[in-house]
């Protein structure tokens, strides 16, 4: 991987932290707001089924985690495994997939 | 007089610690202790020190689990119950005893592109480079590194990721960022970058802890990785 792709995934991983710092926020935020008064599934659904704004939030809170904990465990990886190469490279793809995967099917679970 | 109970490293990277009770002396240094050893108890023990004022960085050594330069380390501020252990720099191999050999520690400083590239012949008038500049400061910040290894000893990222370029090589690196003279700054900026270079940095600030010349890598590898993230945005890198 060249310096310049190895310099971008660095970025990627600021700029999503910086992202999600935001998201984990307004995500906290959230919680306290709506577990006041006690929390249903019904009150959850009422809020987010249909709901575009929190459908684009918790999308874009999604991607961010896809986008930064792999390149997070790819330090790991290198630092306490010595895994390096393609093996490496496609099983992180493979993790950001997972992690894309599993977090959008929640999204759309509380919107549709 | 006191005696000083102190434990020495013998052996490469398989040995022991060996005992020896050394005098104790006011305004004893670490080097003073390891020198009365090898000149009084055992001449077989190999160590490595030039100047003895702090200059030349040749005298780095393990003193009770920490890096420093053993020539300005006096014995009262680091001795614990008026005992010592002195082992080489780790992260580097061991050669015999207290040496190690600091080859892939230079290596480093020549692929981070650790040397001055100019267009000045000598028969060019010489660089009028502004002392107060906000480059020249950050120069100088810098620019006093003697090459000892303390911080590359003290580096656990080093130990992580040994191919890691580690602070001095990339301290040295940013000096040369931030010199107007320098014409191989995108060359340099790519030789830093990445997984070897500034972005493997964990900012644990180790090297800035222990550099016994109070010099801050962990700015300058901040410093490489501003300068990185620029060049990437500008298409230069």
């Amino acid at each position: 991987m060249s310096a310049k792709a190895q310099s971008l995934l660095w970025i990627a991983q600021r700029a999503s932290a910086a992202l999600l710092a935001l998201c984990v926020i307004v995500h906290l935020v959230t919680i306290i707001y709506a577990v006041q008064g006690g929390l249903s599934a019904a009150e959850i659904f009422g809020r987010t089924r249909g709901n575009v704004a929190w459908f684009v939030f918790y999308s874009i809170f999604v991607l961010g985690v896809a986008v930064h904990a792999p390149i997070g465990l790819r330090s790991v990886f290198i630092e306490w495994l010595g895994w390096r190469g393609r093996s490496r490279d496609a099983a992180l793809v493979a993790f950001a997939a997972l992690l894309a995967w599993m977090g959008m099917r929640a999204v759309f679970a509380v919107f549709a | 007089m006191s005696a000083l109970a102190v434990e020495v490293w013998r052996g490469g990277a398989q040995g022991a610690f060996q005992s020896f009770e050394v005098p104790r002396h006011p305004s004893q240094t670490v080097l003073d202790v390891v020198t009365y050893i090898q000149r009084s108890l055992d001449a077989t023990l190999a160590y490595r020190f030039a100047c003895r004022v702090g200059m030349c960085g040749s005298c780095a050594m393990s003193v009770n689990g920490v890096p420093r330069w053993t020539c300005r380390t006096h014995v009262d501020k680091v001795a614990r119950e008026n005992k010592l252990v002195i082992g080489p720099l780790r992260n580097l191999p061991v050669i015999r005893d207290l040496v190690t050999d600091m080859r892939g520690f230079f290596d480093k400083w020549a692929r981070a592109k650790g040397s001055f590239a100019g267009t000045k012949t000598k028969r060019d008038d010489f660089a009028r480079v502004a002392p107060d500049s906000a480059d020249r400061r950050k120069v100088d910040a810098g620019i006093e590194c003697i090459g000892c290894g303390v911080c590359y000893s003290a580096c656990d990222v080093v130990a992580w990721n040994p191919d890691y370029l580690g602070p001095a090589a990339l301290n040295r690196a940013w000096t040369l960022v931030k010199d107007e003279r320098d014409v191989v700054k995108h060359e340099r900026l790519r030789a830093v970058a990445g997984d070897a270079g500034c972005h493997a940095c964990h900012t644990h600030m180790s090297c800035t802890e222990r550099c016994p010349m109070g010099l801050a890598p962990t700015a300058a590898i901040s410093g490489l990785k501003r300068a990185v993230l620029g060049s990437v945005l500008k298409g230069e890198l």
